[in-house]
């Protein structure tokens, strides 16, 4: 297999990088999303009494911070493919890749 | 307020102006117009939101209300994995494409080397997990419709008497079953899409996100007063805080994530529908969007739901029921629209997907089993495969209303539609396993989805419906059989884990686990070995899976078959086209195995995988080679070879020992002439001489009176007869024992000269008439080394000879010795008259005598030429000279004297055995 090319276009070089940051995207939202499951959820057992200083996390919050994830992820996916349509629909670019 | 009845005319205008639409989509695409609207991006993004049905529609508002924000995972899930499009989706769509495949049972069998029973599992596997979510898009326009019946009675008290909902339930299932039969199986689609469908789920989609968007507008802003405030009571509410269970959280998401892959109806729209990898490039962030703004309403209209409306509402159909308490008609008929929309939806392309799957893998490979003479004489095969479809929807439909009957139209939405979530991600192992694993056997794939079929109906299909109704009380307490390892929701004695999490990361990780074990130890079948690499390298070579030998199918019967299945327009397109690309002008195309592969997918596209390739195999017959063929083939071609080889092995040993016999037997022919011969001529000069002296010893005897003269004369003959006897034995001796080898040489040094003087001096000694020998003593002055005694006898021969038979006046002979690159060269030339050109072969053998006389045997010169050959030299007959001319050669290593240490050599010197 020839060696690719040491120093390259830097369009190109910038385009594989896109899509890079295309295969990384989910696992990026992943995180974010599972954030979540850091937070703490109030004791449900009856003998538990909900100590009222605890901080919890509103309602309100926890919304803002899920869809304000989702809307970044959107435009984020958004942004790449437009940098990215032309590579990633031939098809080859998965086998064309340089080094990532 | 609307009437029913009202609202019963809306919906059949809607579904009417969908239809209006639909067949519109299909004319436009058989014309060949509307390509952009047809394979547009937005319309594929769009024909993917049937993964918001119903569930979503009405579902996720009484699931926030319930559990706060955990409706969300829902839709967390499919947006990774859209936005992950590049990992999993990109190479299904592909792999979709180049293998023509038509459901998600199709891929998965086609992967494990095209194998009928994995497409059966499959195929009956979501049968049984998408019928519960049948019945849910049943339950929720049944729901609706009863909202609209009475909008003021709670939930638990509405129905019966305003509308029987089961009498609802089944006409709501006849129009659907209707409404797919119209537009999924009007005709066999070579590549089963379906435009006019993916047209009508478009516009439907549009509807449900302008009818959620809507009523959450107005909720936010009509209702709750704007975004702040709204905000405000969100956290004031009942669901104010973060009570999401972590585990449920990952898992939820997880369990989405899986079921966007494995759901037959997502399937059919996100591969089968596909035209283009770059739609799915930009549904990657459209679809997300989408499912965003689907989910974004949902909170603020739960909350001002449970504010509003009175206690004991369904928050299931609050989306449905707040409009229509605050007097917004319209808003709420729009709202009932986009419920609608969402479960027809649904509905249609699951059916269709569905009825594809039981056609294609259950009814026609039975019709075809049972159907023995084949797909050539049999009627059309088209309106089989349609008809299975039409009965495939009415089943199907007709299982999502028993469902609906059975479960008895209770339960949240969306507990329901989590259990068929459940039983659809059971495909996932086996077939991104399949996907992206080369070493996933058929047979890991079989046990992964039993096991995980298995676990998902004991852990969450049979406890849903209550306890004592699929499984006993005392089962869900204590374990099967009393077993208490095997409590449902408690499986090996972990107990405390929600039962929908412990549902599903049992079955999934059990699923998994088994096939990646089976497939570890199993070994695959060489065409699931093949198929697997060309769904593993899809993006490496995207080339046909394997061939067909069809030279003796008859490319008018696979033109039959093709026109009964693709119709008749279509085949003979498909013939013409790949005749021209063979360069056959208007004539039918040579059935080479690529057409024939080719022709395969065609068919494939409308009958499936495995069914066109039994459909090819039966008018193919016996020609067909499958790997298993050619393997077999290629492993006797290899027997036969390695036979053949040692055969020729054989016969060449056997000709070479037939050689080896013929030489043999002519020698030995000869040998025996030559013995017979030299019998015959031994007895003859045996003879002579025994002859006279039995004569004249009987003269002695007999004769009376003889003179002393006399008997001194006779005496004297039989004397010399004598000698002459033990002569002849004696040479007779000497030659036996030079021919057999048993001589033994004593090697001697001396002096050429010294040789020849001795030859001379006794030659000559008692002769009659002198011989003049010439010679040169100076070139005689030479050391040899060698058996000196018989190389004298073959010297006194020579001159003997030249005295004896000189036939010179003056008879003289000439010795000369000279000393070459080859060796020692005596030559012997006589002034005699030579020998003719004829006797000079004879002259060496055995008892020749070239002339009658002379009193040797003839044996002399055969002596000399054997002692010579002992010697390692040669002695040769010069014919080109005048006179008779002998020449002896010796070799050059007589001339080096031997080694100190050696001493006298016995046996052949070197090279003395070169005549043997």
């Amino acid at each position: 297999m020839p060696r690719p090319p040491i120093f390259l276009e830097k369009r190109g070089y910038r385009q594989r990088r896109m899509m890079d940051a295309v295969r990384l995207l989910p696992f990026l939202g992943l995180m974010l999303w599972m954030v979540p499951l850091l937070w703490p959820v109030p004791e449900i057992l009856p003998d538990a009494t909900l100590e009222p200083s605890e901080p919890t996390i509103a309602m309100s919050v926890a919304l803002r911070y899920l869809f304000g994830v989702w809307a970044l992820l959107i435009l984020a996916t958004w942004a790449l493919w437009r940098r990215t349509r032309d590579v990633a629909s031939d098809g080859g670019a998965d086998t064309k890749d340089g080094p990532r | 307020m609307v009437s029913l009845n009202q609202l019963v005319a809306v919906c059949l205008m809607y579904v009417a102006g969908l239809f209006i639409v639909a067949f519109a989509a299909e004319r436009a695409a058989l014309r060949g117009q509307g390509g952009w609207l047809l394979r547009s991006p937005l319309v594929y993004t769009l024909s993917l939101s049937i993964y918001c049905t119903a569930w979503t529609f009405y579902g996720a508002v009484g699931y926030a209300a319930r559990s706060g924000l955990e409706y969300v995972t829902i839709y967390l899930g499919p947006s990774l994995v859209m936005i992950g499009w590049w990992w999993g989706l990109r190479r299904l769509v592909r792999i979709g494409r180049s293998h023509r495949v038509t459901s998600i049972a199709d891929l998965i069998s086609s992967r494990y080397g095209k194998s009928n029973t994995l497409a059966i599992v499959v195929t009956v596997m979501a049968v049984i997990g998408v019928t519960p979510y049948i019945a849910l898009q049943l339950q929720s326009v049944i729901l609706s419709l009863s909202i609209f019946a009475a909008p003021d009675v709670p939930l638990a008290e509405a129905g019966g008497d305003v509308i029987n909902r089961g009498q609802a339930a089944l006409w709501v299932a006849a129009g659907l079953t209707l409404f797919t039969v119209l537009f999924g199986t009007r005709n066999l689609n070579v590549n089963e899409r379906h435009h006019g469908v993916v047209i009508a789920i478009a516009v439907e989609a549009v509807v449900k996100l302008l009818a959620l968007v809507a009523v959450g507008i107005y909720v936010i802003w009509g209702l709750a007063g704007g975004l702040g405030e709204t905000l405000a009571r969100i956290d004031a509410s009942a669901i104010g805080q973060w009570e999401v269970q972590g585990s449920r959280w990952a898992a939820l998401t997880v369990l989405s994530g899986a079921a966007l892959l494995c759901l037959p109806r997502m399937f059919q729209v996100m591969v089968v529908e596909n035209d283009d990898e770059r739609q799915l490039q930009i549904a990657s962030w459209a679809f997300p969007l989408y499912l965003m703004l689907m989910s974004l309403f949902v909170v603020p209209i739960a909350v001002v739901g449970l504010d509003l409306m009175p206690e004991g509402a369904n928050p299931d159909l609050f989306v449905l029921s707040l409009p229509l308490s605050q007097g917004q008609n319209g808003l709420a008929m729009l709202s009932f629209l986009g419920g609608f929309s969402s479960a027809t939806s649904m509905v249609i392309v699951a059916t269709l997907a569905l009825s594809t799957m039981v056609s294609n893998h259950i009814v026609m490979p039975i019709w075809l089993a049972l159907r023995r003479d084949g797909a050539t004489q049999s009627g059309d095969v088209r309106n089989i495969v349609i008809l299975a479809r039409r009965l495939s929807i009415f089943c199907v439909v007709g299982l999502g209303y028993l469902y609906y009957r059975a479960s008895g139209g209770s339960g949240a939405l969306a507990a329901i539609g989590t259990i068929s979530f459940g039983g659809v991600a059971q495909f996932l192992p086996a077939m991104l396993g399949g996907v992206l694993w080369r070493g996933a056997t058929r047979a890991g794939a079989l046990c992964g989805l039993g096991t995980g079929f298995v676990l998902w109906v004991f852990t969450m299909l049979l406890p849903s419906f209550g306890a004592d109704v699929a499984l006993s009380s005392a089962t869900l307490e204590s374990g099967l059989w009393g077993l208490a390892w095997l409590r449902p929701e408690a499986l090996f004695g972990i107990a405390g884990i929600d039962p929908t999490v412990h549902a599903v990361v049992w079955s999934l990780a059990l699923n998994t686990l088994v096939f990646v074990v089976v497939s570890l130890f199993s070994f695959p079948a060489p065409l699931e070995r093949l198929q697997g690499a060309q769904f593993v390298n899809v993006f490496d070579h995207s080339g046909p899976a394997r061939g067909w030998t069809a030279s003796v199918a008859g490319s008018e019967d696979l033109m039959i078959m093709a026109q009964r299945i693709l119709g008749a327009r279509e085949a003979q397109a498909f013939f013409t086209r790949e005749a021209e690309r063979q360069g056959q002008g208007q004539r039918l195309p040579e059935p080479t195995p690529r057409f024939v592969q080719a022709l395969e997918r065609e068919l494939a596209a409308s009958v499936g995988a495995a069914t066109a390739h039994a459909m090819v195999a039966q008018i193919v017959g016996g020609a067909s080679v499958s790997v298993q063929d050619l393997l077999a083939v290629a492993d006797e071609s290899a027997q036969m070879l390695e036979y053949s080889s040692q055969l020729e092995t054989k016969s060449r040993e056997l000709t070479e020992t037939a050689a080896q016999l013929r030489a043999a037997n002519e020698k030995l022919t000869q040998l025996s002439l030559q013995k017979d011969s030299f019998l015959s001529q031994i007895s003859h000069e045996l003879r002579t001489p025994m002859t006279s002296i039995r004569s004249f010893s009987e003269i002695l005897r007999d004769a009376p009176g003889l003179t002393d003269a006399d008997k001194n004369r006779y005496a004297t003959i039989i004397h010399s007869e004598t000698i002459r006897l033990t002569r002849l034995l004696d040479d007779l001796l000497d030659l036996s024992v030079l021919e057999n080898g048993q001589v033994t040489l004593n090697q001697r040094e001396g002096k050429l000269r010294d040789l020849l003087d001795l030859a001379v001096t006794t030659a000559q000694a008692g002769a009659t008439r002198p011989l003049k020998v010439l010679r040169d003593p100076q070139a005689e002055d030479i050391t040899l080394t060698s058996d000196l005694d018989r190389l004298v006898q073959v010297f006194i021969n020579l001159v003997t000879n030249a005295r004896k038979y000189c036939a010179a006046d003056q008879p003289q002979l000439v010795i000369s010795a000279q000393v070459t690159a080859q060796g020692l060269v005596i030559d012997f030339v006589d002034n005699g008259h030579g020998i003719d050109a004829g006797s000079e072969a004879l002259i060496f053998e055995k008892f020749s005598r070239i002339t009658g006389e002379g009193d040797g045997a003839g044996l002399g010169l055969a002596i000399c030429r054997e002692i010579m050959c002992r010697l390692g030299g040669e002695i040769s007959f010069l014919g080109n000279v005048p006179g008779t001319a002998f020449r002896v050669q010796l070799p050059q290593s007589v001339l080096t004297p031997p080694a100190k240490d050696t001493g006298p050599v016995v046996g052949p010197v070197v090279g003395a055995d070169t005549r043997s």
